[in-house]
């Protein structure tokens, strides 16, 4: 009965009810998308770090990963001499030189970087020919609309297409190696390198031994390097995420308690019945409240909705800058959220509505 | 001596309006026996709904003694009173008042609800709604229907839950003339054959002449009886 009368208070003004659960659905859909571009966007960078196909990174103590940074703290003399190692098969050097977020330009030696990664798969063109040849992957020609023989103006300098590559392995955009340490005044030096080693049962005791010969460099396996691409490894995403939650938080309560005061205004008359019919406060409290969760739940169900679009926006538009993943296990959080805001919007109409005086509201005209 | 629904003695209220005091009640004494149908009249800002509001639990005394059905209004909290409106009192106004966005059938059954009653209406009650000439028209919202469709609506849910008192104010004042005779006929049918207390508040003396007993208002108390012919 009482469902019978919240539904069809929510029919009977269609364009308040469609703009809050619009609203709603708005919050929600913004809470969806930065959660999964975020997991999107490391799960991406880790998929790259593990389609290098190195067991171990070798690298400076002082940098971090994720970001490339500018820097080139090591020698690339270690190369050849990492190789000599014991169990160690193959190393290969990389200078990564950050571009504008998300992008970085990876100086690579083609053959080395692609046997340690299985083989980097052309869809077109091929490897490098000349000085000025860049090879992307096929998101970055995707989002740029590049074909092989396009050119792309990068670090002051125009670079010709040579090649599209699958995506998924090392980086987006790569040059040769020589040039970029060239291009950005690092002759001879590089970022990190990347080592392969004979059998998995061996990496421990290669990180073991390598931590003991270079007690100034930094060993990790490829397995704790992974780990870094996680949400909860970076307490600035975490604190981002729950700034975009208490924004969503905000508006739907905005919106619910615009939609619900605006409802109890029109209602006096109503309420005014149903006081004289007996009702308590806490019944017409009530009544609000089931409207407001109503509005939420379909306002949720609307984002959640809402958050493949997005979704398929970025793939569309922007694949290799923003990488949006769905994460169904935020489609609780996600009601919750609507919920929050919906309770929040709805306590003080409902309060207004509660203490409402019967016999002024039955005497409105 | 019959038994008594009202008895009001010394009825006194003061509405405050900032530093402004309105005296609605001046003093008002009336008894009403069980079963009788009462007509109030009197000029406008008398005092009649002011009685009204306060018999129906729906604004407090400010001073006096006002029994209905056996209980002292005077000394009921907020929560006793919102159950007096739920079980005891039907009102019936003269904007009927009916929730526009539920049908008639829905608008009865949320009184219902509100008083806890469930399953279906009695017999009694089915054979009310056809005499109010309304099984047809249950399944309409307030919209389709006529100002004298909706008020019969209303009367049929004012007495759903059979309350001691049935409670209207200008019932016919929004209606037309077969209307009006519609809905006062019903009125009197209900005291009949039901023994419904009825107290209603009118303009109109055609109306008032469909009750047993007429009572006289004029600033905020009660005129004497006029000497019976
Ligand atoms: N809520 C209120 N606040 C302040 N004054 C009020 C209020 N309700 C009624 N009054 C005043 O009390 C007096 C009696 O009003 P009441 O509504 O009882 O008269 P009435 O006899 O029903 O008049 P009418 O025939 O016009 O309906 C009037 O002077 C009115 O202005
Ligand atoms: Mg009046």
């Amino acid at each position: 009965m009482v469902n019978q009368l919240v539904i069809e208070n929510l029919k009977h003004r269609p364009v308040r009810t469609g703009l809050s659960i619009l609203a709603i659905a708005f919050s929600v859909t913004l809470v969806l998308t930065i959660v999964g571009l975020s997991d999107g966007m490391l799960e991406e960078s880790r998929d790259r770090a593990r389609g290098a196909g190195a067991d171990i990174v070798f690298r400076s103590p002082t940098a971090s990963f994720g970001t490339g940074g500018g820097s080139a703290p090591l020698n690339q003399k270690l190369v050849p001499f990492l190789e000599t190692q014991p169990h160690i098969t193959m190393a290969a050097g990389v200078l990564i030189h950050s571009l504008q977020f998300p992008n970085s330009l990876h100086g690579i030696d083609l053959e080395r970087s692609s046997r340690m990664a299985g083989g980097l798969r052309f869809i077109d063109g091929g490897p490098f020919q000349q000085e000025s040849d860049i090879i992307v992957d096929e998101y970055y020609a995707r989002e740029k609309k590049l074909k092989v023989g396009s050119k792309v103006a990068l670090l002051n300098r125009d670079w010709t297409v040579r090649g599209i590559v699958e995506s998924g392995k090392l980086g987006r955009m790569f040059v040769q190696l020589p040039v970029l340490q060239d291009l950005t005044s690092n002759p001879g030096r590089i970022t990190q390198i990347y080592l392969k080693v004979d059998q998995p049962s061996n990496i421990a005791a290669v990180v073991a031994d390598l931590k003991a010969k270079q007690p100034d460099y930094g060993v990790n396996t490829m397995e704790e390097v992974l780990s870094f691409f996680s949400a909860d490894k970076i307490p600035q995403l975490g604190i981002f995420i729950n700034v975009i939650v208490g924004i969503s938080v905000a508006i739907g309560f905005v919106f619910v308690f615009l939609s619900m005061y605006t409802a109890v205004l029109e209602r006096t008359r109503e309420i005014g019945i149903l006081k004289a019919l007996g009702a308590s406060p806490g019944f017409i409290v009530g009544i609000l409240l089931r409207e407001s969760l109503l509005l939420a739940f379909l306002g949720a169900i609307t984002g959640i909705a809402f958050s493949f679009g997005t979704r398929y926006l970025f793939l569309a538009m922007i694949p290799a800058s923003m990488q949006q993943k769905i994460s169904p296990e935020w489609w609780p959080k996600a009601l919750l959220i609507a919920m929050a805001g919906a309770l929040l919007g709805t306590l003080y109409p409902g309060l207004k509505a509660a203490k409402q005086d019967a016999i002024e509201a039955l005497s409105y005209d | 001596m019959t038994e008594q629904m009202v008895e009001i003695k010394g009825l006194t209220k003061l509405y405050r309006q900032g530093d402004v005091e309105v005296s609605a009640l001046r003093g008002v004494d009336l008894q009403i026996a069980k079963g009788e149908f009462v007509a109030i009249v009197g000029p406008s800002g008398s005092g009649k709904s002011t009685l009204f509001n306060i018999l129906g639990g729906l604004t407090p005394p400010t001073a006096g003694t006002v029994r209905l059905a056996g209980r002292d209004l005077l000394a009921l909290s907020e929560g006793e009173r919102t159950n007096l409106r739920k079980k005891t009192v039907g009102f019936v106004f003269q904007k009927y008042n009916l929730l526009p966005t539920l049908t008639a059938k829905e608008n009865i059954d949320i009184a219902r609800y509100i008083a806890g009653v469930n399953g279906e209406t009695d017999a009694q009650f089915q054979e009310t709604l056809k005499f109010l000439g309304l099984s047809s028209r249950l399944n309409h919202k307030p919209r389709a229907m006529s100002g004298g469709e909706q008020q019969r609506v209303a009367i049929a849910r004012a007495i759903v839950n059979h309350p001691a008192l049935l409670l209207a104010d200008e019932p016919t004042g929004n209606l037309d003339t077969e209307n009006s005779s519609l809905v006062l006929d019903l009125l009197r049918d209900l005291n009949r054959r039901l023994h419904q207390t009825i107290v209603m508040i009118t303009h109109n003396p055609e109306a008032a002449a469909y009750a047993d007993r007429i009572v006289h208002m004029r600033d905020g108390r009660i005129e004497p009886q006029p000497a019976l012919l």
